[in-house]
């Protein structure tokens, strides 16, 4: 039971390697999945453990911290444990056959061993105590997400990698320059030994020039990370041009995780987030609003749908921003759900276009035509999925936006309520051109010939994130719980 | 006499750093990109961070150096001349500057031994490492003992790097054509038939090999360990396929038997971690290993740096053969 | 404020920015990761320059019992962190060396122009 954290790490990490030393692409796969159910299967007990106990630590090498280098997992590290290995559970058996239409019979298993290595990295991140360990996993994650995504396809994908390269590997280094001065100041690097130690030594509160530029460099590394606007340029290529199933992996995953580092740099090591709520709430406010106007609005003018989706995603990380800066306990937690709604929204919405692809072969406007018709199944998961993202009530993203907007209420900013409400507005146009092309728009001939509903291995998946997008909608009892337990956790400090 | 080859070296990193601004021809920016890391790597010994000097010349200077050139002799040699005005991205960099130089102002002075860096975790690895964990170099009991995980993690990050490169450019055997690219070479086709190339590399590649193995199993009392010697194995191979080909180096080393080790490398290192588990520790606790906590330690200090030397030579050279056998492939 | 002991940082930070500005403002894709590189070959000695103590030597054990060592924990940071970075350049050049192909050049502005011709 209590090797469960550093299990949830190395099996997908060793899982890798047994990847590359059999090269066959069913043997790979059979091994991303039992790895991605393992998992999620660890997350689940981890937390049901940490739902009755509290926390769970775990010295690596035996050594305890700050000396080495200890896991930490609270109600914070859990939910996101939850929404990482959930995902990947999700996705691995819609890789099958997505994987096979999509790479070459050759590259297979480079591409499972890669999902796991980013897989294994993202889980690192969420389940460490210790700020550099955050940092190599980080790279770990986004080296591997370079080539995911460098290996779709279209040659954009080329040049939407190595933009990305460029971009993350900046924040990555502002990221590390901010550990450093922060290692500096204090001589360690344990996450709540730094908590411990800024406090004590009384640095926080006399105006430490360094602290300053320390938080200043790490918080600009993580937008980067993040894709808060105006740092967000390589997300839309990237999600547009990676592969299907890298694309709806990194999409759920890679932002919440970033999500997730700040929230940890911000709330835990500067205990009770006192910066957020004096002057840095206010100023995340801003791109945050920026990002869920004008990404919603570019949104709405694209053709390439997964392009949409992409703006659109910008659009959620506003909305996730926006509640961390609100700072209050409502808007903390609000923040925290929506980083579990939009995981259900996006992964489901992004399945769908893989199923699109799958079947007619491109996803512009153009090709949903009359596709009510002839992938009834798919154009319904669609449905669900742009009314979650919508924010209509019995679903999903319902939860999270009435929570936000209560939030906003709350701390009396009457204008950022009414743009989350006009934000929704922007989502439900841009879902209602797609909606509209493929129930009210005839098919054109040849494609209803030659394409039909989606194969098995792609809707079951699919309709699974619609159950669950659905269930969370009528019943959001547990993530509201995890994420209530989550934000009081944080604002009141380092446990 | 200390300051004056910290001024020095400072000084001709800034001018090095400004000609590689400046210069369009991209072969002498990479030629100045490595000098650079060697001026880096000067001024690591001099602050006293021997193990980074050492990583840094064999893995910066040397194949970052390979990688770059054999990106550049795939692609543009020249760099276009930029039209427009840099005006934002001076203004962008000046504000960076700016807020790091700030930042600085609270900062202990340099070398200053009183910081409090100095005096919370590090007194332990400097007092206690060599009682608890046993090597010499306090740097390779942090590295392999106290902070082992960030080492796998690290191990991973490069077969991450091999593997996407092999993703993303294949692996091919090609027809022998010889890796000197200039016709005009007198009476000389190929490398190998270069009389002195031939005989010098005949000497060099088996000093070279021996090196890296003295390196590696050193690394408990000097500078060293499984990164630097992987990277110097990789580089005997590298000079072997410079010389004679790489069809002839990858008859010697082929990727097959390649991909195998650097994927045995890091599941050695996870191995030992899930050993030191099942033998009632945690992960990576290397008293568990054997019934001395110190003979434990030693056990584990040395299985895990074979681990990460063994993929970081196979990585190394799948990288270099991924490039290589890039040239004369038409898109 | 201490002019003399800082010095060493102001340099490194001009380091930092000569690398950050050839990422931000050049265009040939080799040239930005040229500048990559110098920009975090800097971070790693102003890391390094923070570990540093007058009058230390390396933190290798020594037979004087009064010998003073450098902090050696920056120096196990860094060696990940360099090993981090030329892998981030190996798999940018092999993006690189690919997107030559694909598109028949390596400048920015000229691939811009490619893909909006489409």
């Amino acid at each position: 039971m209590i090797h469960l954290p550093v299990a949830l790490v190395v099996i997908p990490l060793l899982g890798a390697a047994v990847c590359v030393l059999f090269r066959r692409s069913f043997i790979a796969w059979t091994v991303a999945l039992a790895a991605a159910w393992s998992g999620f299967a660890i997350s689940i007990l981890i937390a049901v453990y940490i739902m009755k106990i509290g926390t769970l630590s775990y010295s690596i090498g035996g050594w305890p911290p700050p000396w080495g280098i200890a896991y930490h997992i609270d109600y914070l590290n859990s939910f996101v444990l939850l929404i990482v290995s959930g995902i990947a559970a999700v996705v691995m058996p819609y890789a099958r056959t997505s994987v096979n239409y999509e790479i070459e019979e050759d590259s297979q298993a480079y591409f499972y061993c890669l999902l796991l290595i980013c897989l294994a990295g993202l889980l690192g991140i969420t389940v460490t105590g210790d700020a550099f360990n955050m940092y190599v996993f980080l790279e770990l994650s986004s080296l591997s997400s370079y080539a995911l995504i460098g290996m779709g396809k279209r040659r954009r994908a080329l040049t939407a990698a190595y933009q990305y390269l460029v971009m993350g590997t900046i924040g990555a280094t502002f990221l590390l320059i901010g550990i450093g001065l922060l290692y500096n100041l204090t001589g360690t690097l344990n996450i709540h030994d730094l908590a411990h130690q800024l406090a004590v030594n009384n640095i926080i509160g006399s105006h430490n020039r360094t602290l300053l530029t320390a938080f200043a460099f790490i918080i600009v590394g993580l937008s980067l990370k993040l894709a808060l606007f105006p740092l967000h340029l390589w997300l839309p290529n990237a999600y547009t041009y990676a592969p299907s199933v890298a694309t709806i992996f990194l999409a759920s995953t890679a932002t919440k995780v970033a999500v997730y580092m700040l929230l940890r740099f911000c709330f835990t090591i500067l205990s009770g987030g006192f910066i957020f709520k004096l002057t840095l709430g206010k100023i995340l406010l801003i791109p945050a609003l920026a990002a869920i106007l004008i990404a919603s609005m570019v949104a709405i003018f694209q053709y390439d749908i997964k392009r949409m989706l992409a703006y659109s995603s910008v659009a959620q990380i506003g909305y996730m921003i926006l509640g961390i800066s609100l700072a209050t306990p409502l808007g903390l937690s609000a923040g925290i759900l929506h980083l579990f709604n939009h995981a259900l929204m996006k992964g489901l919405l992004f399945m769908v276009m893989g199923a699109v692809n799958y079947r007619i072969g491109a996803v512009y406007l153009n090709d949903f035509r009359g596709l009510g018709r002839t992938m009834p199944w798919t154009m319904a998961a669609f449905v669900v999925g742009g009314m979650s993202l919508m924010g209509i009530p019995l679903t999903a993203g319902f939860i999270s936006k009435w929570y936000l907007v209560q939030a906003a209420l709350e701390k009396g900013w009457w204008p950022v309520a009414a743009l989350i409400l006009i934000g929704s507005l922007l989502a439900v146009i841009y879902i209602w051109r797609v909606v509209e092309t493929a129930y009210f728009n005839p098919a054109q001939e040849m494609e209803a010939e030659s394409s039909g509903e989606a194969p098995l291995s792609l809707l079951l998946p699919m309709w699974l994130l619609v159950l669950a997008n659905i269930y969370f909608g009528i019943d959001s009892s547990i993530p509201v719980e995890l994420a209530g337990r989550a934000a009081t956790l944080l604002l009141g400090g380092a446990s | 006499m200390e300051v004056f080859i910290d001024i020095a070296l400072l000084t001709l990193l800034c001018i090095t750093a400004m000609a590689v601004v400046h210069i369009r021809k991209l072969f002498c920016a990479i030629m100045l990109l490595g000098i650079f890391s060697l001026l880096s790597a000067s001024m690591f010994v001099n602050m006293d961070a021997v193990d980074v000097a050492f990583t840094e010349a064999a893995v910066g200077t040397g194949i970052s150096t390979i990688l770059l050139l054999l990106g550049m002799s795939l692609t543009n040699t020249r760099e276009k001349r930029p039209h427009y005005q840099p005006l934002f991205s001076l203004v962008v960099v000046s504000i960076t500057g700016a807020v790091l130089v700030y930042g600085t102002m609270d900062l202990p002075a340099y070398g200053d031994p009183n910081a409090s860096i100095h005096h919370h975790v590090a007194q332990r690895y400097i007092k206690q490492s060599p009682l608890e964990v046993g090597p010499p170099n306090m740097v390779t009991s942090v590295l392999a003992s106290y902070r082992g995980y960030d080492t796998l993690g690290e191990t991973a990050v490069i077969l991450t790097a091999g593997m996407a490169l092999v993703a993303l450019l294949g692996m091919r055997r090609r027809k022998v054509l010889p890796m000197s690219s200039s016709s005009g070479c007198g009476d000389y086709h190929d490398m190998k038939d270069h009389l002195v190339l031939r005989i010098m590399a005949k000497i060099f590649i088996p000093l070279i090999l021996l090196f890296a193995l003295y390196v590696q199993f050193h690394g408990d009392y000097g500078p060293g360990g499984g990164f630097q010697a992987g990277v110097i194995f990789a580089s005997g191979i590298i000079l072997y396929a410079l010389i004679f080909g790489l069809e002839a180096a990858m008859k010697v080393v082929g990727y097959p038997v390649l991909r195998v080790l650097a994927a045995c490398g890091l599941l050695l290192y996870g191995g030992v971690g899930v050993a030191c588990m099942a033998l009632g520790g945690n992960f990576l606790d290397y008293n568990a290993l054997a019934h001395d906590p110190l003979h434990g330690q030693h056990l584990g200090i040395f299985l895990i740096e074979l681990g990460v030397g063994v993929t970081v030579f196979a990585i190394m050279v799948i990288m270099f053969y991924a490039f290589a056998s890039r040239r004369g492939h038409t898109a | 404020m201490n002019w003399v002991g800082h010095y060493n940082y102001w340099v490194v930070i001009f380091l930092m920015m000569s690398g950050f500005y050839v990422v931000i403002s050049r265009g040939n894709m080799i040239k930005k990761l040229l500048g990559l590189n110098i920009f975090s070959t800097s971070v790693f000695l102003l890391y390094i320059s923070m570990g540093k103590i007058h009058g230390g030597t390396a933190p290798i054990l020594t037979d004087n019992p009064n010998q003073v060592y450098s902090n050696p924990l920056p120096h196990v940071l860094i060696l990940t962190a360099i090993v981090v970075g030329v892998a981030t350049t190996a798999v940018g050049l092999a993006l690189v060396v690919r997107i030559q192909e694909r598109y028949g050049t390596i400048e920015e502005d000229e691939i811009r122009a490619k893909d909006d011709s489409l």
